[in-house]
């Protein structure tokens, strides 16, 4: 599902985030990315989802190297993912439900179809009564499942989850993970970059754990 | 397909009027700055247009008109139509007679009631030359006044040939103003959908990182140049109708005591939909080139 081979990101400037990264991911796992910070998490899943190019190797999704497709075919490989950012990148000038409308009506749902899976999203996260609210007045825990509903309403084949449960307290965090591991159980893959290795419960998930931006 | 297209379109467009909606006050003085500015070119038209309607019936051939004395005889009259029949200078003439002139000045209703009850008009000649070059014309003029009978000569084609000049001035006028309002209005708009875009910007980056391609980015704000440029049409007409209305009303008294059709007409169908079209494409391609800058302006920054 998705493959990396030899990948090395070099930012602008010179800095070398990954260095001579290789891994696979299978359709329907559950992996975790750990490291300290700065370690290189998030710019992995930013290869990833077809956000940053490779600076050399090769980042294969779904059978397409993505260091090969065009400026214009990129927006349609990244509908394959679900992103939950790691600074949520919430939009505030709009109300919980336009919020979670916002990938559906980048992929042309809309209307009845558009409501209804807006609301079954809102309801996985338990967000449900709170359609109607602004961002700004959730809590930090909601706005955190606030993006992941709207990562899951257009029931991507892959979950992207930056520190998903970056600054909760440990029940939260809980349920958190065992929101993604539900999402898991039906067939979808999840891939979570997280610093904090409490939550992971090793029942055989991968684990990617990165240092200084080598795979260790 | 197809339908889809349009079902993305009509979404994107119903979102764009909510947006609107949101700053009616904002929105209407856009329009009502870009009416103001397309009104110039558009009055100046109507303007050229009603005159030159006017001067439809009149042909651009100079006519040089011979009025005989009023005692001059048949026989005299007789002379000087072969005198003017000899003359190489001429293309054709006609003569009209006394009463034939009288006659036709009866019926005409702007002097039925002159109170005149005997024919004041003397016959006349009227000529049509075959060299219409002014100088020409002019020689020709001099040359028929020194015949004998004949009292007075009139050119009339030098006003129509300086309402003609006057025209073609005009005409050029609005071609130059509309271009260089035309620029304006895609200036205005483009600059509007800037802001727009700036505002949006946190929508427009996370819209690009979960899968949102340019032309979906592009979209609703190619609608609002639309709308913005539709409505600004539509004012500009709006603006140049309340001239036009307060112009003939001031004019209705004028032209009774003349009981003549002094009333301007307004902007035809077909010019009205160029006018609408125009402006609403303006306001488009203002918006086009305003969110292609902007678009590669974040694109750029994406990539530092
Ligand atoms: N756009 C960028 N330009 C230049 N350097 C960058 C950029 N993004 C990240 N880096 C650098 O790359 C390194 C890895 O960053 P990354 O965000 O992947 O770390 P991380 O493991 O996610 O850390 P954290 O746990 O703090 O989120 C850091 O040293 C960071 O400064
Ligand atoms: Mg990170």
């Amino acid at each position: 599902m998705i493959k990396f081979d030899g990948v090395t990101k070099r930012y602008p400037g010179g800095f070398e985030a990954l260095k001579n990264v290789s891994f696979e991911i299978a359709q329907g796992e559950l992996a975790f990315i750990t490291g300290h910070s700065g370690a290189g998490k998030s710019t992995l899943l930013k290869l990833a989802a077809a956000i940053e190019r490779p600076t050399t190797g090769s980042v294969i999704i779904k059978g397409q190297n993505v260091g090969k497709i065009r400026q214009s075919g990129l927006p349609y490989v990244r509908r394959n993912f679900g992103l939950i950012f790691q600074d949520h990148k919430l939009l505030y000038d709009r109300n919980v439900y336009d919020n979670v409308a916002l990938p559906l009506s980048i992929v042309g749902v809309t209307g009845r179809e558009a409501g209804k899976r807006i609301r079954a999203a809102l309801d996985k996260v338990g967000l449900l009564p709170r359609e109607k609210a602004a961002p700004i007045t959730l809590s930090g825990g909601e706005q955190q499942r606030l993006a992941i509903a709207r990562a899951i309403v257009s029931r991507p084949s892959i979950l992207l989850a930056d520190e998903p449960t970056g600054n909760l307290d440990e029940n939260y965090a809980r349920d958190i993970i065992e929101l993604f591991k539900s999402f898991h159980q039906v067939g979808v893959t999840v891939i979570i970059a997280t610093h904090d290795a409490r939550g992971i419960a090793r029942q055989g998930e991968q684990i990617l754990s990165l240092q200084h931006g080598v795979l260790a | 397909m197809i339908y889809h297209w349009l079902r993305s379109h009509w979404h994107a467009f119903i979102l764009v009027l909510k947006k609107l909606r949101h700053a009616p006050v904002a929105n209407l003085l856009m329009a009502a700055v870009i009416g103001a500015t397309l009104s110039l070119p558009a009055g100046l038209y109507l303007l050229a247009d009603n005159i030159r309607q006017a001067a439809g019936d009149i042909t651009i051939e100079p006519q040089i008109s011979l009025f005989l004395s009023l005692n001059a005889t048949d026989g005299a009259v007789k002379a000087l139509d072969q005198r003017l029949k000899e003359n190489h200078g001429i293309k054709d003439f006609n003569f009209v007679s006394k009463e034939t002139a009288w006659q036709e000045m009866q019926r005409n209703s702007t002097v039925a009631d002159t109170g005149l009850e005997k024919n004041p008009l003397p016959d006349a000649f009227v000529i049509h030359p075959k060299d219409t070059e002014p100088q020409a014309v002019d020689k020709l003029q001099k040359e028929l006044s020194e015949l004998p009978n004949v009292e007075h000569t009139l050119l009339d084609a030098e006003w129509v040939k300086r309402l003609y000049v006057l025209l073609q001035m005009s005409t050029k006028a609005v071609v130059i103003l509309t271009s260089l309002l035309g620029f304006a209005l895609v200036a205005i708009v483009g600059n509007t959908i800037r802001l727009q875009i700036l505002t949006q910007r946190e929508e427009i980056e996370v819209s690009r990182l979960i899968g949102a391609t340019d032309r979906y980015i592009r979209r609703p704000f190619l609608h609002a140049g639309l709308l913005h440029g539709f409505a600004g049409g539509l004012m500009a007409w709006l603006f140049v109708y309340i001239a036009l209305y307060i112009f003939n009303a001031s004019v209705q008294d004028l032209a009774l005591l003349y009981s003549a059709d002094f009333l301007l007409h307004m902007l035809g169908g077909q010019a009205s939909l160029i006018l609408l079209g125009g402006a609403a494409g303006l306001g488009w391609l203002g918006a086009l080139l305003a969110v292609n800058r902007s678009l590669a302006e974040l694109k750029a920054v994406a990539k530092r």
